[in-house]
């Protein structure tokens, strides 16, 4: 393998990997803080224990989705140096705002949080979480806002002298219509994978509890890990609402902007009105269209999900590949020269953009179609279940979300394909502002040091997944605490100074590493 | 002032913000392995290792957000440098990204798990964690101070050993020791106790190898490497700094020891940022050399970004500030509650049922 090909194994490995614990990050603050939120107004006890569980949870995936995040910075400086060259002037922009607005909020509001129990007044305490969790989901704004303008680039000019893009407006950058539909999407998936992941746990212990039979384990299945799972549900329906809607409209803007992604994305090999939706479709490796063939299919839908319309014609890969070749090419002509090769292809992967758009739908759908499902059991109020299927069912249901935000993830990445930086062949495309990946590749990084960066990191992400998931694993079995006492220190003022849990220089804290 | 010269400015502050104050957390991380009591039971020197770790407990991670801002100012305001250094450094980064890692994951699940041998590789991984980038931050430092061998186009041909000379081995061993004082000072303010003699014991000594090694290291760098004379003022700055923090130890005022050797560290960014001024990375070719012009931005996102760094720079400062203040306690051993965390074999009960 050479660079280019060991430098996007190595983004793609990283990329991925770091986008298994980040959902769960951006949707399980802000649920945590709902918890605790919960207990300071109502004071009851059962959201203080609900509260610390997740709270668990959420800090074991926290430190490693921030341990791999350093990575994602560093990479594109030391793999794809090329690439910051042409577009640091644009893309170091929302970076470095995320470090600043959003990245130092998170982490130091998480520290005031963990350690903070026994010494910041309850509300201020509850206020430190809040801002962990809007400061994740601003983090999550900034990196989408840098991502989408690779996607689509605009705010932008290419200045020939140089070479590269500069910026010209940081208000389109920030606004670009791309992140306006990936922000909500992202956003809607990550609360889909939190309220899966709270319901899924909370279901498992429901189950245990009630087929142990005993009435005070019943009681506590009923009390604390039903309300739960109610929340977890909820946020399942709305988000699933959510991720929908705006899945639905990030693809027409993407039929627009990135028309060969769509394209491939179903397999449409020929320029086609009342473009059918393909369910399944077969064809070798070879990524030829002669051998793509579809086996089932839906008439016109793939029509109405670009327009709203169910006979709108709907370009083909092969009239897609004449375009581009035709568009970039007459440009590079007036502008100094073609750079690429006659047989470049400007489309993505047909198989890998066809299966990983399937399995994110798939995958999202089934998520989001078990909230119903299980509201459905538990639509009486105060009811309980004790059927094994429907505990096995919510641990199964834990990784549907994960591997619909991946492969999602596979699919936005690979579709840009073969371009870091996508032309955009319409009006609001800007002229000479895109970059192939294989030119954006560091180009004075030889071979054995990308292999040894990738094994490297690939055998460490190995270890800490094991890691990871033991820990995850064991805490979730741990179960919520049989009684939490208050920590914070208006409880122990109320409890007046002769209290037994006065507040004491020598008393040991109540969290401690 | 020039906007370029402006970021090189608040890139140079950053960088000092992250030395400074990721700077004791290393320390802490890499004394972990040396400052509990020797002879004294496993069990005691479990409790002196958590004692220090939560010493850093609540700002470590919060520290460490200083390097990813200059990492992303870099990009945003010199995207040259930010290509050339990163793509030429790479494997010096890669090990420092390594260690990075496993640094943020020991000290989030260490205590998670209640077992000598998972807490052992823990230890492991926050003293390698820490001892691994005090070493090669000064490499890298010392290198770019030193000039670098870019080729035409701006790119680093030097190849890896290169950076392995002598004057960036001695930088990587100037970064080690301040940070190690610097540790040990802010060890002993923060704790009290045993542990807080034994600190205060280690910085004094530390401190006089510290003012030798980074003396020697600083005349040499501004007499064979900077470009002008005013960086001498930062020399002098750091040496008497060095001394203060001799004497300070020595007199035991922890609280002017930790000011004086956070001025020491910031001789030091001064010194370096100085004498590569106005260049961001010097070749040996001087014609080659990246500059703040040459690498900068255009004037536009420079623009945008000073507005974004003006208005929320004083905030980072005012809430982690609070931070420190929030836990400005000093720790003893018995501060630290009995282990917490839970051991992997989970007992076959069904928790959450009272009476169980």
């Amino acid at each position: 393998m050479d660079v280019l090909d060991l430098a996007r194994w190595q983004f793609g490995i990283t990329t991925v990997y770091h986008f298994i614990f980040v959902p769960l990050t951006i949707g399980l603050s802000p649920l945590v803080a709902i918890m605790q939120t919960f207990w300071y107004v109502t004071g009851d006890e059962r959201w203080l224990r609900l509260t610390k569980f997740f709270g668990k949870l959420l800090l074991i995936n926290f430190a490693i989705g921030v341990a791999t995040g350093i990575v994602q910075e560093f990479q594109f400086g030391m793999a794809w140096s090329e690439y910051s060259r042409f577009v640091g002037d644009v893309f170091g922009a929302p970076l470095a705002m995320e470090a600043l607005a959003a990245f130092f909020v998170e982490s130091t509001f998480l520290g005031l949080w963990i350690f903070g129990w026994d010494r910041l007044p309850k509300k201020i305490h509850l206020a430190c979480i809040w801002a962990v969790a809007i400061a994740t989901n601003l983090s999550a704004f900034f990196i989408l806002a840098a991502n989408s303008w690779m996607q689509h680039p605009v705010g932008t000019v290419l200045n020939p002298e140089t070479g590269r893009a500069e910026m010209k407006d940081i208000g389109a950058v920030l606004t670009n219509p791309t992140v306006l539909a990936a922000f909500p999407h992202t956003i809607t998936a990550a609360f889909l994978t939190a309220g899966t992941f709270v319901a899924g746990i909370a279901a498992w212990w429901m189950v245990r509890l009630v087929r142990s039979g005993r009435p005070e384990a019943v009681e506590t299945a009923r009390t604390v890990y039903r309300p739960a799972i109610i929340l977890g549900l909820v946020t399942m329906l709305a988000a699933g609402v959510g991720v929908a809607v705006s899945g639905d409209a990030q693809a027409k803007l993407m039929f627009d902007q990135q028309p060969a992604k769509m394209a491939a994305a179903e397999g449409l090999c020929d320029t086609t009105s009342g473009a059918p939706f393909s369910i399944l479709a077969i064809g070798d490796l070879s990524n030829d269209c002669e051998n793509v063939r579809h086996l089932v299919e839906i008439p016109g839908v793939t029509s109405f999900l670009a327009t709203g319309d169910f006979g709108a014609t709907v370009r083909g890969v092969n009239e897609l590949q004449d375009d581009y070749a035709e568009w970039v090419g007459d440009w590079e002509d007036q502008n100094g020269g073609r750079t690429f090769d006659e047989d470049q292809r400007f489309y993505p992967d047909l198989g890998i953009t066809y299966w990983s758009f399937r399995l994110m739908i798939g995958f999202g759908v089934g998520s989001a179609a078990l909230s119903l499902a299980a509201l459905w059991l538990l639509r009486r109020r105060g009811s309980v279940t004790g059927k094994a299927w429907f505990g096995r069912l919510g641990i199964a249901a834990l990784a549907t979300p994960f591997l619909a935000s991946a492969f999602g993830w596979i699919f936005t990445e690979m579709g840009r394909q073969p371009w870091v930086v996508t032309p955009n062949p319409n009006p609001s495309g800007v002229d000479g502002v895109w970059l192939m990946t294989a030119r954006g590749v560091s180009t004075v990084t030889g071979t054995g040091t990308i292999w040894t960066s990738l094994i490297g990191f690939t055998l460490l992400y190995g270890v800490l997944a094991v890691a990871w998931y033991r820990l995850m694993h064991r805490y979730a079995v741990e179960g919520v605490a049989p009684s939490e006492k208050d920590p914070s220190p208006d409880a122990r003022a109320s409890r007046g100074p002769d209290g037994p849990d006065r507040s004491s220089d020598d008393a040991p804290l109540s969290f401690a590493y | 002032m020039e906007l370029t010269t402006v970021w090189f400015v608040l890139i140079a502050v950053l960088w000092t913000g992250y030395l400074v104050l990721e700077g004791f957390d290393f320390g802490v991380g890499m004394l972990l392995a040396v400052l509990p009591r020797r002879g004294a039971s496993a069990q005691d020197r479990e409790r002196e290792r958590r004692l220090m770790i939560n010493t850093i407990g609540p700002v470590w991670d919060g520290n460490e957000v200083w390097l990813l801002t200059a990492g992303g100012a870099t990009f945003a305001a010199f995207p040259e440098w930010y290509a050339t250094l990163f793509s030429g450094f790479y494997l010096p980064l890669f090990l420092i990204l390594v260690a990075l890692i496993v640094r943020v994951v020991a000290f989030e699940w260490r205590g998670k798990i209640d077992d000598d041998r998972w807490r052992a590789w823990a230890d492991r991984a926050l003293v390698f964690g820490s001892w691994v980038p005090s070493v090669l931050w000064g490499v890298a430092f010392a290198n770019i101070v030193r000039g670098v061998e870019l080729d035409a186009d701006h790119q680093y041909v030097g190849g890896f050993w290169a950076l392995l000379n002598p004057f960036a081995l001695l930088g990587g061993a100037v970064t080690t020791l301040l940070f190690l004082t610097h540790g040990a000072i802010f060890l002993a303010l923060k704790s009290d106790g045993d542990i807080r003699r034994r600190a205060g014991d280690l910085a004094a000594r530390l401190s006089i190898v510290t003012l030798l090694v980074a003396g020697a290291w600083a005349v040499w760098a501004q007499l064979a490497y900077s470009g002008t004379a005013w960086t001498w003022a930062a020399v002098a700055l750091a040496a008497l700094a060095l001394v203060g923090v001799v004497v300070a130890t020595r007199a035991r005022r922890e609280g002017a020891a930790f000011v004086a050797s956070a001025v020491a560290i910031v001789g030091a960014v001064v010194l370096i940022f100085g004498s590569l001024f106005p260049d961001v990375m010097p070749a040996l070719d001087p014609a080659n050399s990246l500059t703040v012009d040459n690498a900068s931005s255009t004037d536009y996102t420079l623009t945008v970004m000073t507005w974004v760094a003006v208005v929320l720079t004083p905030l980072v400062l005012l809430y982690q500030g609070w931070t420190y203040w929030v836990f400005r306690k000093r720790l003893t051993v018995e501060h630290i509650p009995a282990a917490t965390g839970l051991t992997f074999r989970a007992v076959a009960t069904d928790r959450g049922a009272p009476g169980a």
